[in-house]
């Protein structure tokens, strides 16, 4: 078997952790210029496209204008470029040992799967809830129907050909919005949507964690996602994918480094397969390929020292995670044999609701808080099937607050790394301005080392 | 109550995201921090089609569109979004925004304000650039005007 998850298992079973970037560019020779400088890294890792947003809503039209006119794409447009320039851009790029996995975010992706197979193609990700609500006004009954039919076309295409990859498919669940959803819902949509993925024909999963505010919380988050896919995901191959932080990033270099060092070191810590980094331009910018090459090789070097440390002390602590999303998967489950009937009729009786999700079909009435720690607590359950925790206030709050949440991580890190540097810098004024424009010259954007 | 803004100066205000930008944090702090002061504010959600834009504003005839993107589309999907609002006689003179992070490379050297605006927005607020001070002045300066 080749493809996308053997070679994170072999990696694993090596005590590699494979580092992958959020990558994406209008242009192909600029794509390929991108890939070809990730898999030349130093360190163990696989290839992403991530597509545009024009891409994602099936707005083709705008983006073959914006390509037209020259105008920026925040991601490759698949769609638009003909396979053939895409299969060109990959080839000598991809193979079993840099697999490619394409990232997108779309609710109706029926197109984007479709071009899959011919290209090559046999990774992506998401899922019928984390690509909808986030992402869109698609109503989730369409949203789940087209995914059906979406993981249909790749089971296809794999029973259709002897030398077809494996296909792969990880849930986007463990990202809800980026930030502020505590982990215990965080951890069950990720396993209901490895559980759609499943019932659909799939058998090669991952399942995605993204960093929230307190790494213990986190660690604890990481192992109760990992008991219940072994509970539950048996007959498949799956692995761990962690996403450094998702909410609202440190604004200096420094702040950011430190957050992408934490989250490697929670990688390896909590035995994920597959880390997705974040760069230092992630506040203010589409990082340059040379900054995302940074990031992997230092991603991998810091994952490298934490394999050597001693094992560390503290043990986790159970703090009810696990217990949380085992109900919440419990009660979706019991909804409906079919999992996306299930997850349907969950968001429509508010068994699973987002909080501060705008999505029509999402209910509302949960709330979230931090504490002073940074762990993320419900501030109100809605009509979620989970114990409502004492402290619950209900769900206003005003801009300040919402800001002073939203800005927790980078604040923390922010002021960590001045700390670090207060003995060698200038007294501390505050990020008020960020970086100008993207600072490095062209030939250095475009994947040429460091200096 | 200074003044008491909002009894004097309350708005009618919609809020709305691109429509290629899923991005929804912006929104939902626009819409607190406006009705904190005291204004009734729709809230159109992330992924916005411009006619769904146009109808909503027709109908509400709202004193205030603010118009919202950080995905980095903003440029792009703004000034096919104003041009289909101009485009529409009731609309011609109703005040319009944007703000947040409008392209891709970091913060506006200047150039894309000047082609916004030109474009038929009243203002521009992009982070790095005019932020919210200037937005709250600008909302003042809405707030203290009598409507005739
Ligand atoms: C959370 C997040 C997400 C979440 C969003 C969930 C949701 N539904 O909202 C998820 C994971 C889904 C996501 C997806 C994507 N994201 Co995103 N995301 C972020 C992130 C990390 C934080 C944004 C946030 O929550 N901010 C909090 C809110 C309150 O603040 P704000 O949005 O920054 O706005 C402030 C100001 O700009 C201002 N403001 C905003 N609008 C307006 C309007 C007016 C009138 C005024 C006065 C002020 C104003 O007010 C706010 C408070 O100061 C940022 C990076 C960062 N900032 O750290 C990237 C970021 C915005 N995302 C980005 C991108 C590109 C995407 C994707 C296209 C995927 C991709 N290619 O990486 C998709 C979007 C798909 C689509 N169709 O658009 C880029 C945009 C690049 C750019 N502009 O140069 C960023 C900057 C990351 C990066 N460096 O690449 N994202």
């Amino acid at each position: 078997m080749t493809g996308f998850g053997s070679f994170v298992a072999a990696s694993a079973a090596s005590g590699m952790l494979v580092v992958q970037p959020r990558m994406g560019m209008g242009d192909p020779a600029r794509m390929r210029k991108g890939l070809l400088a990730t898999r030349s890294a130093a360190a163990t890792t696989v290839g992403t496209i991530t597509l545009d947003s024009y891409t994602r809503l099936g707005e083709t039209g705008a983006a073959r204008r914006a390509l037209t006119a020259g105008e920026e794409l925040n991601g490759y447009p698949i769609t638009v470029h003909p396979p053939g320039t895409t299969r060109g851009m990959l080839a000598g790029v991809m193979d079993d040992g840099f697999p490619v996995q394409v990232r997108h975010g779309s609710a109706l992706p029926e197109a984007i799967f479709a071009l899959l197979p011919a290209l090559g193609l046999h990774a992506s990700e998401g899922g019928p809830v984390s690509y909808c609500l986030p992402y869109s006004r698609t109503p989730l009954r369409e949203a789940v129907r087209s995914w059906r039919r979406c993981c249909e076309l790749l089971v296809a295409a794999r029973d259709g050909s002897r030398a077809a990859a494996e296909p792969h498919m990880e849930t986007f669940g463990g990202c809800m919005l980026g930030q502020l959803c505590p982990p215990g819902l965080l951890v069950a949509i990720s396993v209901l949507e490895a559980l759609f993925f499943r019932q659909a024909g799939l058998r090669c999963l991952s399942l995605s964690y993204a960093q929230q505010a307190n790494a213990g919380q986190d660690a604890e988050a990481l192992a109760a996602l990992g008991r219940l896919a072994g509970e539950l995901l048996t007959g498949t191959d799956w692995h761990i994918v962690l996403y450094a932080y998702m909410g609202v990033f440190p604004q200096s270099p420094g702040g950011a480094q430190l957050l992408l060092d934490e989250a490697a070191r929670l990688a390896v810590r909590s035995g994920a397969a597959r880390l997705v980094v974040k760069t230092t331009s992630e506040a203010h910018r589409i990082p340059t390929v040379a900054e995302n090459v940074l990031a992997l090789e230092t991603a991998a070097a810091v994952a490298d020292h934490e394999r050597r440390a001693p094992p560390g002390g503290r043990a986790t602590a159970d703090t009810g995670v696990y217990a949380e999303a085992r109900a919440l998967v419990d009660a979706v489950l019991g909804l409906s044999p079919d999992v996306g009937e299930a997850l349907v009729a969950a968001f429509a009786k508010g068994y699973l609701d987002i909080p501060y999700c705008l999505h029509p079909d999402n209910a509302g009435r949960t709330g979230s808080r931090l504490d002073a720690d940074g762990r993320l607590h419900w501030s109100s359950v809605g009509s979620m099937p989970i114990r409502p925790e004492p402290a619950g206030r209900g769900t206003s709050i005003g801009s300040a607050e919402l800001l002073d949440a939203l800005s927790y991580v980078r604040r923390t890190f922010d002021e960590r790394a001045f700390d670090l540097s207060a003995v060698s810098r200038p007294p501390f004024r505050g990020f008020g301005e960020p970086p100008s424009r993207v600072p490095l010259p062209d030939n250095q954007q475009d994947g040429a080392p460091l200096p | 109550m200074p003044m008491g803004i909002s009894a004097r100066a309350g708005r009618d205000i919609v809020v709305s995201g691109t429509l290629s930008d899923a991005h929804t944090w912006n929104l939902v702090f626009l819409e607190l921090l406006l009705r904190e002061r005291g204004h009734r504010v729709t809230n159109l959600g992330s992924c916005v089609p411009d006619a769904l834009l146009v109808a909503e504003c027709r109908r509400r005839r709202p004193d205030l569109v603010v118009v919202s993107s950080v995905n980095g589309h903003g440029f792009q999907d703004g000034r096919r979004m104003i041009s289909e609002i101009r485009g529409c006689v009731d609309l011609e003179r109703t005040p319009v925004v944007i703000g947040g992070k409008l392209g891709i490379g970091g913060a506006d050297d200047g150039s894309r304000e000047t082609i916004l605006r030109a474009a038929g927005f009243n203002r521009v607020f992009e982070e790095g650039a005019t932020g919210l001070p200037e937005f709250l002045d600008y909302l003042e300066s809405l707030e203290s005007e009598v409507l005739l």
